[in-house]
């Protein structure tokens, strides 16, 4: 089971780290990220596989929700399938 | 990995554009309910309901958490109850009561099912369950009720369509002081789908199986946006968009349908893969018209471009979805849609408009507030065109008209929340009373001889 976790929001130093340090505290694995600057604009996508999380996804997704509002930047966590199911016949 | 504009176009209908799952409704046949007494009949509602629906709400939320879509609303449909009250007998509000309370226990927004079909006439207990619509509206909070008075098959029932005259206009007076709400919850439909998840119509047709899952999406205001964002374009690119567009929105219908399914051990039924727009700004039917070159809804080129609309969304959402159902089209809730408010204040919309409209749309004359001092036989004549336009045409059509009691045509009203407000819409004053008391039947069209 995969989450896409993506950030979006004015860049700062230390974005990555403090996303994926919440990653490796709630034993999410992170696979997969892309990551770009567009002036002043960060955005990353990462996939991380959540089979072995220590807790349930809806409390991931409060914590990264949590943490992007204490940046002032926008996280969301979704499971893959939205996007697979969404995008691909 | 998967593409990361494809997930940033996701996220951005979500935040931006509105999109959500309108509701999960499960469907309850209540036949194996049915007893001689009346309270024992209710007590085996209540309790079918209650532990069947038990987690619906929590795997709503579950769901919406996991997979980060929002799903607005759980509700659950049931058996037409004028069947339990054929067997029954006895008083139809203790039904009303029953399945009040299993939606309070339940904690749905909404329970739909306090109907009768009587397209072709009345059985026992029809009659009684339609003239306690009023009283049962009024009484309750999460009931909706829906009559189903005519079939391309079975042509149109008129003296069921003079009783609805009456029923509307009795559950808007009795409800006058909160904002005329009990004709809100009713509707009068001709062809009425038996799998539809949307309410006030929902109900569980007797062909179902004995509990399922529907579920209803959204989404006007990612189907604008798409067209906003390809500016100059032609007529044909334009269906092409939207049928694009539908695809993506039914596959996620799909998808919190089949996984609704796994976790409550249900079947999974149908998507009904309307557009069904609610009063905030952007998420409107009516812009997407606007969107295709008019400069207000309810102007002339309406009824094409609704037209193409409603056609483009189904073409794009069949393949999508593994089981598409309900009404699965375009709605035009005068009440629930900006755009359609808009339109109407300034004068752009009128009611003969909005009627051509729903020859065209996927149902008919909805949450359209007309004055209070209209007639029963003026809102019995309306529900007949409409049942006339649906019989003709094999479509779905239906009526969910609000007389304003005390307010005339010009003056506005508020029901908040999903339902949204309203200018009051004049209707003609001339009187088809006599058409109406003649009562009898519609005989069934030469479309309905398939055989």
């Amino acid at each position: 089971m995969r989450a896409v976790i993506t950030v979006v929001g004015k860049d700062m130093v230390g974005i990555l780290a403090k996303v994926s340090g919440l990653c490796a505290r709630y034993n999410a694995n992170v696979v997969e990220v892309t990551q770009s600057v567009l002036q002043d604009m960060f955005a990353m996508v990462m996939l991380a596989d959540i089979s072995q999380l220590s807790v349930d996804m809806p409390e991931f997704s409060d914590a990264m929700t949590q943490l992007g509002d204490s940046l002032a930047l926008s996280i969301h966590v979704m499971h893959e399938d939205i996007f697979n199911s969404m995008h691909r016949i | 990995m998967i593409n990361v504009d494809d997930i940033l176009e996701t996220i951005k209908m979500i935040e931006e554009e509105n999109l959500d799952i309108r509701t999960i409704t499960m469907g309850f046949s209540l036949l194996d309910c049915a007893s001689d007494d009346v309270e024992r009949s209710c007590r085996k509602i209540y309790d079918k309901i209650t532990k069947g629906a038990e987690r619906l709400v929590k795997t709503g939320e579950e769901l919406e958490a996991t997979l980060g879509i929002p799903i607005i609303n759980k509700r659950i449909s049931v058996t037409p109850v004028a069947m339990l009250l054929a067997a029954s007998g006895g008083d139809p509000l203790k039904y009303a009561a029953a399945l009040e309370r299993a939606a309070l226990a339940t904690g749905v927004n909404f329970i739909g099912g306090y109907s009768a079909l009587v397209h072709k006439g009345f059985s026992a207990g029809d009659r009684e369950l339609i003239e306690s619509i009023p009283e049962a509206l009024s009484s309750t909070e999460h009931l909706c009720s829906s009559v189903n008075v005519g079939s391309t098959k079975s042509g149109i029932n008129m003296d069921a369509v003079k009783m609805v005259g009456q029923v509307i206009t009795r559950a808007a007076r009795l409800t006058a002081d909160r904002n005329c709400i009990g004709a809100a919850k009713f509707v009068a439909f001709c062809n009425a789908p038996e799998d539809n998840p949307f309410m006030a119509g929902a109900f569980h047709g007797t062909g179902e199986p004995d509990c399922v899952i529907n579920v209803g999406v959204s989404g006007p205001g990612v189907v604008r946006a798409a067209l906003a964002k390809a500016g100059d374009c032609n007529i044909s690119q334009i269906a092409d968009i939207v049928k694009k567009t539908a695809f993506k929105i039914t596959r996620m219908g799909q998808l919190v349908g089949t996984r609704a399914s796994e976790m409550l051990g249900v079947p999974f039924g149908i998507v009904d893969l309307s557009l069904a727009p609610t009063p905030e700004i952007g998420d409107s039917v009516a812009y997407i018209l606007e969107e295709m070159g008019l400069e207000k809804c309810g102007c002339h080129g309406t009824t094409a471009c609704l037209a193409l609309l409603n056609d483009a969304v189904k073409k794009g959402g069949v393949m999508a979805s593994s089981h598409v159902g309900g009404l699965s089209g375009a709605f035009i809730p005068v009440s629930e849609d900006a755009g359609m408010i808009s339109a109407a204040d300034v004068g752009a919309l009128k009611i003969e408009k909005l009627e051509a409209m729903t020859a065209v749309c996927s149902v008919g004359l909805d949450m359209v507030v007309i004055p209070g001092d209209t007639s029963e036989e003026i809102i019995s004549a309306i529900l007949a065109d409409e049942a006339a336009i649906g019989m003709i045409n094999s479509k779905t059509t239906a009526v969910r008209l609000i007389p304003a009691v005390g307010k005339k045509a010009g003056e506005v009203i508020e029901f908040g929340g999903l339902l949204g407000y309203a200018p009051i819409m004049d209707v003609s004053r001339y009187s088809p009373a006599k058409f109406i008391n003649r009562g009898g039947r519609i005989p069934a069209p030469i479309q309905s001889l398939k055989n």
